[in-house]
């Protein structure tokens, strides 16, 4: 379904505009980070990429239109996690159930992804009761289980402590070894290098700048970003 | 005061007594409040999940309508269903005026926009958390609706218990359509009425005990099991 293409995609709410003509293409297989301060657009721009919003001029569109098919084709892990009221595994199977698979299979493919992302000892625990850290883990499990081709990730370890932190970008690594596409907002430095290969920077609404990992942070060419690079503690 | 301290000592001897005639008046009772709730919570249910979570013009409207409902007086109601029911009535050939059947309709009638206001309200407030990830996942109204239903289980049991009370402390509409027939429709409040009006005190003060009794009861027990699932799940 990928590339994804943004086309002069606008947002506005009450006449203030939130998100400013973009206009760009997004790549399969890189690891896409959009970086930017708080109020920059970066959730809502995620949203309008993801479908939960709809532009209020321009287009989003897949290069391969499957409607039909969104929720397996693609997920999204939010910034606080939404736990059902059931077990870990429980909501897990509904995803999938959801999405359309027979029960027998849920719960097999349930129990991977929780192996997966270390969280198999907890699996019958209801999930509102587990930490955030484990919520969020759970969270990315329901969504890698679907086995999305793209990945949203709407700040996810924005409420959580270091270690909580690296358990998380290590599960988001290994989705994106499995073979999907990772589409991650993030207001840290430290994170979009280390979990990045391209850098979309957003201020007020507007794609300031477009550079790989590499180049943004040594040579960041929009003095939005300079101002950015420099203000922001390491 | 005496009369009070011997209506106390008469009505206390007969419920312990198990007099059959308070027992039938009791069972009664709680039959048709319980049926009638039970009514009340099909219809109520689903109307404030789909009131809660779907967007359409005239919504508000008739949210606003559904809150004035609430108010509804338990006589003007019967006197409605009376009409419906009486021989000459639309459904008159039903022959159910006078039979508890007309008492669970009317309580019916009375509770189920207590219950869909509620729950509409209740539901609505946990839509605001999960709309998104529901969305995202692919859930339709239906399913969504489903699912909310069952993630606030435990604060629709306030709202069962709301109707509850409201059906078996309502003495207007069951007087109307049960006509208060010894053995036949006769409950615990219009018998509390009759009895008062007759003199004969300690059956109606018995009555008004149990009454208040069973109430208070089935609160502390639905509310216990609140807390303990609440505590288990989080």
């Amino acid at each position: 379904m990928l590339p994804l293409t943004l086309d002069h995609v606008e947002f506005s709410v009450n006449g203030r505009d939130i998100i400013r003509p973009i206009t760009c293409e997004i790549q399969a297989g890189t690891r896409t980070m959009i970086l930017g301060p708080n109020g920059a657009g970066k959730s809502v721009l995620m949203r309008l990429c993801h479908g939960l919003l709809q532009p209020t001029r321009g287009r989003v569109v897949w290069h391969k239109a499957v409607a039909a098919q969104r929720a397996r084709d693609q997920a999204m892990v939010f910034q606080r996690p939404v736990m059902l009221r059931r077990s870990a595994i429980a909501n897990v199977m509904y995803a999938l159930k959801l999405a359309g698979m027979a029960p027998v299979e849920c719960r097999l493919r349930a129990e991977d992804v929780l192996e997966a992302v270390g969280l198999a000892s907890v699996a019958e625990r209801p999930a509102r009761v587990l930490s955030g850290g484990e919520q969020q883990r759970l969270a990315l499990a329901r969504a890698w289980a679907l086995g999305p081709e793209v990945l949203f990730l709407d700040e996810p370890t924005a409420n959580l402590d270091p270690n909580a932190t690296r358990d998380i970008e290590q599960i988001i690594g290994a989705i994106h070894a499995s073979g999907t596409k990772i589409i991650m907002s993030t207001h840290s430095l430290g994170q979009a290098r280390r979990l990045g290969d391209e850098i979309l920077f957003l201020s007020e609404g507007r794609l300031a700048e477009r550079a790989s990992v590499d180049l943004f942070f040594r040579q960041p060419q929009s003095p939005e970003a300079v101002s950015y690079l420099r203000g922001e503690l390491p | 005061m005496n009369d009070l301290t011997q209506a106390m000592y008469a009505a206390t001897r007969l419920i312990f007594s198990a007099d059959a005639l308070l027992v039938s008046i009791i069972a009664l009772s709680l039959k048709v409040s319980f049926t009638a709730v039970l009514t009340a919570a099909i219809i109520g249910f689903p109307t404030g999940a789909f009131l809660a979570i779907t967007r359409f013009p005239g919504r508000q409207m008739l949210i606003a309508l559904l809150n004035a409902l609430m108010g509804l007086p338990p006589v003007v109601v019967g006197l409605l269903i009376y009409l419906l029911l009486s021989r000459a009535g639309p459904l008159g050939e039903f022959g159910l005026l006078f039979t508890p059947t007309a008492m669970v309709i009317a309580q019916a009638v009375l509770i189920t926009p207590i219950i869909a206001a509620l729950s509409r309200q209740v539901i609505e407030d946990a839509w605001r958390e999960y709309e998104e990830q529901l969305r995202s996942l692919g859930a339709g109204t239906l399913a969504a609706a489903r699912t909310l239903l069952w993630d606030t289980r435990f604060a629709l049991i306030t709202v069962v218990l709301a109707g509850f009370g409201r059906a078996a402390a309502e003495v207007g509409a069951v007087m109307i359509v049960g006509g208060n027939i010894d053995g036949v429709t006769r409950v615990m409040t219009t018998a509390i009425a009759l009895e008062t009006s007759k003199g004969d005190l300690p059956l109606a003060l018995g009555l008004g005990m149990v009454l208040v009794a069973i109430i208070i009861g089935v609160n502390l027990l639905a509310h216990g099991v609140k807390l303990t699932a609440q505590r288990f799940h989080g």
